[in-house]
């Protein structure tokens, strides 16, 4: 259907994609259970197995509650951003997904619109476990965590990059599942490899040589080590390779993104 | 002149031909129906005429549109009101008036005052920030109506619009339409397996069966081929010869009691029938209605196994979750 490119401004684009953005950005006001269930999991790994295993591990460089802060902002992202792409999946399952589709802008417009309106819930996510986590740090609670600013605050770009990503692949599932169910499998099936074999909780050096390609064959691997080298300067690869990483993992996804899009059945 | 044509078009699902060549020229301000029992193909022509499916193939085009070519003129020349629900229940009526209006690139002052518009045309804006979830089935219809007619296209698809509402709000609905439709001098294309309704509103329509038009013209002229009313009476001792030179009956069927006649319209003749008859023990009106219609072209009847699931269901799950 996108064969009347000349046809389409880039003004309504982005009107398109505000309007995308507008309706998520409400629906996320309304359901404040959303961002409440999202940021208590985090919490418990960091307090009660970051805590409890952290009297009894060490990392070098910091203590390991520290050392999993990044890891555990990472998988709260994976998380939220993932099962973004089930609202997709409701919209088909009543006819608001045609409202949206039959009108006057392209499906690439509605992808990027889908993508910043879940990207944007999960940096609220993100803010709130920053602002916790320099809580708790300054509180001696989170050992080894001193909130400074200028990391802090390098680490939102790292995550919005990240979460950019993972609503993209979300939204690539959802445009190809039926049932919210279906969803479901497919995208734990997806969630729990890409946690643990991201590196979220253990240091890269020294893995068995097993676990290396599948770690890095991993890309919330580079976006975890991306937010320990701002918030921690403990980090494995160059920060130049994180970025490029998660840079063309972005580029990949959002590509698809749009064309399962195009794709997608009403 | 045509704003809808249809040029052979088909649509095949795997084994399945949902829509069957169908040609069909739809005017310029006309109120058109697609009737035809559920699985007749006439969501499949919707969703084809508003972009949403791609025809295996044939032509059309809307407003002078090509629907394959240029969707995106299409899709401004139309509105829609879906099946099932297409309003976010999470949002207020407001906001989904809003976020059409930016769907559609209106310009905000523009925007602002068509909703103000369509929402005290369809009696709405008392509600405009309730949620929609707690909106009656009926009223969440009349939103989406109104949100159909608020980037004013020139043609309306209506797909099913009252299907699994009561019968009050069903009417409630084609007295918001029907007005609307004149004010706004567009063209209405609508979707229905409800004979009654059909026939009330369409200038013209199409019977669809099995994908194909089966007969296409004005309720009036699709009943005339019938031959018109029956009145079935129970008479011992018919004068026959009276009913005769009455000149009202087109056709007299006796077998003995019971006298079948055919007339043009049973409504006006029926007192002159009785009174030349001679004493009758009972007498049955039958008008002829689209159904019989349906049942001349296609050898069948509706079989109306209306699966109501979609918007019955869901507008009571949304109004029990409100008590």
């Amino acid at each position: 259907m996108g064969r009347t490119i000349h046809a389409i401004s880039l003004r309504d684009e982005i009107g398109g994609i505000g309007a995308i953005w507008y309706r998520e950005w409400k629906v996320f006001l309304r359901e404040k259970s959303r961002i409440v269930a999202s940021i208590v999991n985090p919490i418990l790994w960091l307090l009660v197995f970051g805590g409890g295993l952290g009297r009894n591990v060490s990392i070098p460089g910091t203590e390991y509650q520290a050392f999993i802060f990044p890891g555990i902002l990472a998988q709260a992202v994976l998380f939220s951003s993932i099962f973004f792409g089930v609202y997709i999946v409701w919209d088909r399952k009543i006819d608001f997904l045609k409202e949206v589709l039959v009108a006057p802008i392209s499906r690439t417009a509605v992808f990027i619109g889908k993508v910043i309106g879940g990207a944007t819930d999960s940096m609220v996510q993100s803010l709130i476990l920053l602002g916790l986590g320099a809580g708790l740090g300054a509180a001696g609670i989170i050992p080894g965590l001193h909130p400074r600013l200028l990391p802090f605050a390098a680490a939102l770009p790292i995550l919005a990059v990240t979460t950019a990503s993972l609503v993209s692949v979300g939204l690539i599932i959802g445009a190809m599942m039926e049932s919210p169910e279906g969803f479901q499998l497919v995208s734990s099936f997806l969630l729990f490899p890409t946690f643990f074999l991201s590196g979220a909780l253990f240091p890269l050096d020294r893995l068995p040589a097993w676990l290396t390609p599948l770690v890095l064959i991993d890309p919330l691997t580079y976006s975890v080590d991306a937010l320990r080298h701002v918030i921690l300067d403990n980090a494995h690869f160059p920060l130049g390779l994180d970025l490029g990483v998660m840079a063309g993992f972005l580029a990949i996804v959002v590509w698809m993104g749009s064309f399962a899009f195009r794709r997608m059945k009403v | 002149m045509a704003i809808i044509e249809l040029d052979h078009v088909t649509k095949q699902f795997d084994d399945l031909t949902a829509v069957d060549g169908v040609t069909l020229e739809i005017v310029d301000g006309e109120f058109f129906g697609l009737l035809g029992p559920n699985g007749a193909g006439k969501t499949t022509t919707l969703l084809m005429l508003t972009t949403l499916l791609r025809p295996t193939s044939g032509t059309a085009r809307v407003n002078g549109f090509d629907l394959v070519r240029q969707p995106r003129q299409v899709r401004n020349a139309i509105g829609i009101v879906f099946q099932d629900p297409s309003s976010d229940d999470t949002l207020t009526g407001y906001e989904n008036l809003k976020l059409h209006g930016m769907l559609y690139h209106m310009p905000v002052a523009l925007r602002e005052q068509r909703i103000r518009d369509v929402l005290a045309l369809v009696d709405l804006t008392d509600r405009k920030d309730g949620i929609v979830k707690h909106y009656s089935g009926g009223m969440r219809r009349r939103l989406e109506l109104a949100r159909g007619l608020m980037h004013r296209p020139k043609v309306l698809f209506l797909d099913e619009p009252t299907l699994g509402l009561d019968p009050q709000s069903r009417e409630h609905i084609w007295t918001y339409v029907e007005p609307l439709v004149a004010e706004e001098k567009i063209t209405v294309v609508l979707t229905t397996h409800y004979m009654e309704e059909a026939d009330r509103l369409c200038a013209r329509l199409a019977i669809i069966d099995h994908g194909r038009i089966v007969a296409l013209d004005s309720p009036a002229h699709l009943k005339r081929v019938l031959g018109g009313d029956t009145i079935t009476l129970g008479v011992r001792a018919p004068n026959l010869d009276a009913v005769t030179a009455l000149g009202l009956v087109d056709k007299i069927d006796r077998q003995d009691a019971v006298v079948k006649l055919t007339v043009r319209d049973a409504k006006a003749c029926l007192q002159h029938i009785l009174q030349a008859v001679g004493p009758v023990d009972w007498v049955e009106v039958h008008p002829v209605t689209l159904d019989d219609v349906f049942m001349h072209y296609t050898g069948h009847e509706m079989r109306d196994a209306s699966e109501e699931g979609g918007w019955a269901e869901r507008s009571m799950r949304y109004r029990s979750a409100t008590r």
